[in-house]
């Protein structure tokens, strides 16, 4: 049950939201997010953070189906 | 280098009654480490001025907001601001903000441009056929952003005389004891109160039926909770937004031209709205203040914990070390992540719909009144967290 991460890095904003929110997770990449590579462990914070952007960039994938943003 | 043991420097530097950026700011970014100031109220605290400081301590979990709410937090007034999402940390604060996101996401918000933009061209079109002069406050600015997020929320627009002044109270740094500021604080929550109940009675399409249906469906907030996050909603939902547009005006017109090349190239005025989020510093000071729960480094200052920092996003817009010719204006500047909306978990939650308003505010003034001008002498307001003409009298 490995998750997905994507960050659409055109709508990205920089905000800063996801990386003070999962710091270990999500980093700045000049001043742009980037999401864990590959496949990852289910962490909660990674839903948080494609809750919580603003710029609706960040989106989550568990076998297929999109867990985040949630509805 | 300061240390905590300097005399701290009187503060903010500001003055209320111009858009200016004091140049005290610019010696600050200059020195090495942080600036020690002092506030009216409060404790004194460290001053943050560069881009690289402010955005350290606004994204780096460390530094909580939570925490000032248990200190003697440095403030502009004797009142305490200690509700709603800019007084929580993570997870609190990310339960109760993650309820509210998704009505204000890019996506979302874009999907009200339409009705935005008509919005705004009828409220041109009322103040020519009125005839000039116009306040520009009280005609345009603040009935944009009011209208949109009543009809988001669920308040009633013409409730606006109402809410204005508990609205201009809770952002105001004035003369109000903080038993003043208190009172003025439960009456909103009141009217607010009864909002809710009538909502509760007649569901709506609307963000409150949301977040009833949140609260009453799944407990993830508390009913004092609701009523404060409807209340952040409210005031934080137009009050900067409807001092921007007249502090975007003013600032083009010192740049003569500029506003008619927007009207013939509406295009560019997304990226010129971003430039004047930047170059025009809104706050009167740095405040809401970011305690340490550690001991963090921040530009050459060892920032102990229980410590309290302030960050200058103004300062850090015109910082020469993130920014080239910080203080020019340049409407089709790129690569501009300016800190205008903050930056971490309390970057503007509405920043969205803010720019798309003040992108059709500026849409509707450049295309319908390309030869505004200033008719008379602007009021500025005072003793408010923000800055910005209380009125503003227009011609044409």
């Amino acid at each position: 049950m490995a998750w997905r991460v994507t960050v659409d890095r055109g709508r990205c904003m920089g905000s800063g939201i996801c990386t003070a929110l999962a710091p270990g997770l999500f980093r700045m990449d000049g001043e742009r997010s980037h999401g864990p590579d590959g496949e990852c462990a289910p962490d909660e914070a990674l839903v948080d953070a494609a809750d919580s952007c603003p710029a609706g960039a960040i989106t989550v994938v568990e076998d297929g189906r999109v867990i985040g943003p949630s509805d | 280098m300061s240390t905590s043991h300097d005399e701290p420097v009187v503060y903010p530097f500001n003055n209320a009654e111009e858009l200016a950026l004091s140049t005290a700011y610019e010696r600050a970014r200059h020195e090495e480490g942080l600036l020690r100031v002092r506030l009216p109220y409060g404790e004194p605290a460290w001053l943050a001025t560069r881009y690289a400081d402010a955005r350290l301590v606004l994204g780096d979990r460390r530094f909580s907001r939570a925490a000032a709410q248990e200190h003697d937090a440095p403030r502009q007034s004797e009142g305490r601001t200690d509700a709603g999402l800019l007084s929580m940390d993570p997870p609190d604060h990310t339960r109760l903000r993650t309820l509210v996101t998704k009505a204000f996401t890019v996506q979302r918000v874009e999907r009200l441009r339409p009705g935005i933009r008509a919005l705004a061209e009828g409220l041109v079109d009322d103040m020519v056929a009125a005839g000039p002069p116009a306040d520009l406050v009280e005609d345009f600015a603040l009935p944009l952003p009011v209208a949109v997020i009543c009809r988001m929320l669920g308040v009633p627009e013409e409730d606006r005389p109402l809410f204005r002044k508990w609205s201009d109270d809770a952002l105001s740094t004035s003369s109000l004891t903080a038993e003043e500021w208190e009172k003025s604080r439960e009456e909103l929550r009141a009217y607010m109160a009864g909002l809710v109940a009538e909502h509760r009675a007649r569901p709506a399409d609307d963000l409150m039926t949301a977040l009833i249906e949140a609260r009453d469906g799944t407990g993830r907030l508390s009913e004092l909770e609701l009523v404060d996050l409807c209340v952040g909603i409210l005031v934080a939902g137009h009050e900067t937004t409807a001092t921007q547009i007249p502090n975007f005006l003013l600032t083009l017109l010192e740049h003569p031209g500029e506003l008619a090349r927007l009207g013939e190239d509406p295009e560019r005025i997304p990226a010129a709205v971003e430039e004047l989020m930047r170059f025009v510093p809104l706050g009167m000071a740095a405040s809401f203040a970011r305690y340490a729960t550690e001991d963090v480094e921040v530009g050459g200052t060892l920032v102990r914990a229980g410590e309290p920092v302030l960050v200058a996003v103004g300062s850090a817009n015109r910082d020469a070390r993130r920014f080239d010719s910080p203080d020019i204006l340049d409407l089709g500047r790129e690569g501009n992540q300016h800190l205008g909306f903050g930056h971490g978990v309390h970057h503007c939650l509405g920043a969205p719909l803010a720019r798309l308003e003040l992108q059709e505010a500026l849409r509707a003034l450049a295309l319908r009144l390309p030869g505004v001008h200033l008719a008379g002498d602007v009021v500025w307001k005072t003793e408010m967290l923000v800055r910005g003409p209380r009125s503003m009298p227009v011609g044409w």
